[in-house]
């Protein structure tokens, strides 16, 4: 059992994980996935309860203590030192009994072995940041394989790879398996438990609700133990009606923070009462376009067009004033501040225009109706309009944002991310709340790496690779796997540029 | 004087004025390199040129001297390291509160001990042979200290630790990504440690130095802001100790030169030029790749806590 402050973040669980099987922690954000693994790898200590190994008891006090008794874990985000080389990340840490003297000609025998026998390239001379994110997590495999683990604990690994990039993966933990491993592979996705997994267990705040071989189950038996009820996978979507085009982008171009270029040659529309989607692997683009687009970053060359106007380069708020309203990717951060009140928060767009100022003055009381009005319509569960946004949990937070972006009928929604991190409850929620506004016959740009998320709310997805547009596919007829493809940089044919 | 005569003064004293820049600089890149960055490199000289100046001056040893300085950087470096790493506060308000602690200290401590004779300093020597190879050998092996060579010695051993060894590997990583290191079973805390701790003994060293040997005597604030060049120059080395032996030099050249050729050009010019160097260089590695590529540590001035992301 381990407790935070406030919070039992994991309740006397019971898992018992089998020598030779890929067995899934399954459990929505926050469930105590996670924890518990860390207590497994040491870096928690639990409050009570203990560990076995083998039937032996064991204390398991620092990570260095689990590489010891052949646990390796490989994090969400990949711990690797990315000015080092590949096979300095390796052996990083192992002790070959040379003292501080290196034997770089068997360590490099020894990861040939190693990749040649799982099927795991990657060139151990290279320095870690020019590896794509495949190769990177490859090289975390590698580092666990070479410390000789026996239990690889893997968190949420598909969230940053490209659908081939999880087939490969997969295969690559099938051999392991066979070759004697054990593997603990945490997720929240139900479709990979039931394409990966041996064995399954599922978490629900911090407890253990079961543990299921997962062939005696399927998707909506787990959906059910995993969120408590019964979940629908349908979202009800009338047909479209494609209003006039709102928005226009031609050309575009810009630069990405470090002056590379981040966005090439992109050009598409998006019309009224239609979700266009972007699909793609994070880091293609996506976020610039997003900045670019909402005014928070310039464009170098090309236009934007809002219902024929040229909005390019304007500033946020002109754009904002326009009818723009952006869910950003980073809703803590970007979408709220979290030590004004929920209630400032609501008004922080609207805040400059009657009824919510006098001349240099707030009108608190306006605000204050507008606080209660938006915290019933969104269902915002806040102890009061007064509190400190901070105070929110997450899907609280994104319903607040929702509910200040979307007041007064933006013709253009601009959405990011924006059921990350949430719970079932609270992402079905969200997706509502966005064909609702289709229905009203706004322009949705949905930015999203959640590619089942993609498929079911989109009439058309644009892929984007290297900030190029791969394509625009019409959501009835896009399949998965070509998504993919063009995620890697496969380009469709007859895309018209 | 001759053109030669002229080159071989010039490039001697360079070599004697560099090598305190050097010490200070080749500590300092290990603690960078490690994810700490210590401004008070300029407190940890001074101390450590007061304790080697009345060392030397209470016990007649010079060698003593540079010791006790080593020893006097270390432990006022290890003030700097409980902040900022135990205590996880702002890395450069404790180091440069190390640099006015340190400057204010010498100054109280050393009232006193102003103009007093050394009865000994540090000796000079001279190659006999080696001093009379044309050109080379007059500014090698003639008139400069053992510490000179020790300080070269430790470029070549602290560039193999660095770059060829367990350890260097795990002080990059430390530096680069301290939760990588961790959880590889790593102490971040110990190898942060250990890399302050040996920039204050060379910082405490490089003052012991500048007080027994290259001028032997005690003045108040005799640093004169030699510690903010150290920390130019360990930007302007990539954090590399071979460009750091380049880069010192280099600086103690056109210190050396803003006072021979004052006539022809300002010295204040030739004395700001490191500085400018280490704003280009800045300049140069916040774009693209180059940051990376060049070994600038991610995680300079972040303290780590496991857990947190």
């Amino acid at each position: 059992m381990k407790r935070f402050p406030g919070v039992v973040a994991s309740d006397g669980v019971n898992l018992g994980v089998r020598q030779g099987e890929i067995h899934c922690l399954l459990g929505e954000n926050g469930a105590g996935k996670t924890t518990l693994m860390r207590i497994l790898y040491g870096f928690y200590q639990p409050d009570s309860g203990e560990i076995l190994l083998s039937g032996k008891p064991v204390k398991i006090s620092s990570p260095s203590v689990a590489l010891a008794h052949r646990i390796g874990m490989i994090h969400q985000h990949f711990r690797l030192a990315s000015t080092l080389s590949v096979e300095e990340n390796v052996i990083l840490g192992v002790d070959e009994g040379m003292g501080p003297f290196l034997r770089l000609g068997k360590t490099r025998k020894r990861i040939a072995a190693i990749t040649e026998e799982y099927g795991l390239s990657v060139d151990p001379k290279a320095k870690v940041w020019q590896l794509s994110v495949g190769q990177q997590q490859r090289v975390e495999i590698i580092k666990a394989l070479y410390r000789e683990a026996d239990i690889l604990i893997m968190d949420e690994p598909t969230s940053v790879l490209t659908p081939q990039e999880v087939d490969q993966l997969f295969t690559t933990l099938r051999i392991l398996v066979d070759d004697g491993l054990t593997i603990i592979f945490i997720t929240h996705k139900l479709d990979e438990v039931m394409q990966v997994s041996d064995r399954v267990t599922v978490l629900r705040q911090g407890k253990l609700v079961a543990t299921l071989p997962t062939s005696q189950t399927d998707k909506p038996s787990l959906a059910r133990l995993m969120v408590g009820r019964e979940v629908v996978f349908r979202l009800e979507k009338n047909p479209p009606q494609q209003g006039e085009k709102l928005l226009e982008v031609d050309r575009l171009h810009t630069l990405s923070d470090r002056g590379l270029p981040a966005l090439r040659d992109v050009s598409f529309e998006v019309y009224g009462g239609e979700i266009l989607s972007v699909a793609g692997v994070s880091g293609n683009g996506q976020t610039e376009l997003a900045e670019v687009l909402t005014g928070l970053r310039k464009a170098t060359s090309g236009r934007i067009l809002l219902g024929g106007k040229d909005i390019t380069n304007r500033s946020a708020r002109e754009i904002t004033d326009d009818g723009v309203a952006h869910v950003p990717a980073e809703r803590i951060k970007m979408g709220t501040v979290s030590n004004m009140s929920v209630r400032e928060n609501l008004i922080l767009k609207d805040y400059r225009h009657p009824p919510f100022c006098r001349g240099i003055f707030l009108n608190y009381k306006k605000a204050e109706a507008n606080a209660q009005r938006a915290m019933a319509e969104y269902q915002i569960a806040a102890p009061s309009d007064s509190s400190a946004a901070k105070l929110l949990s997450g899907g609280n937070i994104q319903r607040m944002v929702l509910a200040r972006e979307l007041s007064g009928k933006p013709r253009l929604i601009v959405a990011v991310h924006p059921t990350y991190g949430l719970d079932v409850g609270a992402t079905e929620q969200v997706r509502q709340v966005l064909l609702r506004q289709r229905e009203r016959g706004a322009a949705i740009l949905l930015i999203s790496e959640d590619l089942e998320e993609v498929m079911e709310l989109s009439d058309r997805i644009l892929v984007m690779f290297s900030g190029r547009v791969m394509g625009i596919l019409d959501a009835e007829e896009a399949e998965t796997g070509e998504i993919g493809l063009m995620m890697a940089g496969g380009r469709r044919e007859g895309v018209r540029r | 004087m001759g053109w030669e005569t002229w080159f071989i003064v010039t490039l001697s004293r360079t070599l004697a004025y560099g090598t305190p820049l050097l010490l200070a600089t080749l500590g300092e890149i290990y603690t960078e390199r490690s994810g700490v960055l210590n401004l008070g490199v300029e407190g940890m000289m001074i101390m450590g040129a007061y304790a080697a100046f009345s060392t030397a001056y209470t016990t007649g040893s010079p060698w003593l001297g540079i010791v006790a300085g080593a020893l006097v950087g270390g432990a006022f470096s290890l003030i700097h390291a409980f902040a900022s790493i135990t205590l996880k506060a702002n890395q450069v308000i404790s180091g440069l509160s190390l640099t006015m602690l340190g400057l204010g200290l010498s100054g109280v401590l050393g009232r006193g001990w102003e103009g007093r004779p050394l009865p000994a300093s540090i000796p000079e020597i001279t190659a006999p042979g080696l001093s009379k190879i044309p050109f080379l050998g007059p500014i090698l092996f003639e008139g400069q200290n053992l510490i000179v060579y020790f300080s070269i010695l430790l470029v070549v051993v602290m560039w193999y630790i660095l770059y060829r060894t367990r350890i260097g590997i795990a002080v990059r990583a430390v530096g680069e990504n301290p939760a990588a290191a961790d959880s590889l079973g790593i102490s971040v805390n110990k190898v942060r440690y250990l890399c302050t701790i040996v920039g204050g003994i060379l910082a405490g060293m490089a003052g012991g130095y500048l007080s027994v040997a290259y001028r032997p005597a005690w003045t108040e604030g005799m640093t004169g802001g030699m510690g903010w060049i150290v920390i130019a120059l360990t930007i302007f080395a990539f954090w590399n100790p071979a460009i750091g032996m380049l880069g010192a030099y280099l600086f103690a050249a056109l210190y050396h030169l803003s006072f021979r050729l004052q006539p022809w050009v300002s010295p204040e010019l030739l004395k700001a030029m490191p500085y400018a160097f280490a704003i280009i260089v800045l300049i140069a590695i916040s774009r693209g790749t180059l940051h990376k590529k060049m070994g600038a540590p991610a995680a300079l001035t972040l303290p780590y806590s496991r857990g947190e992301e």
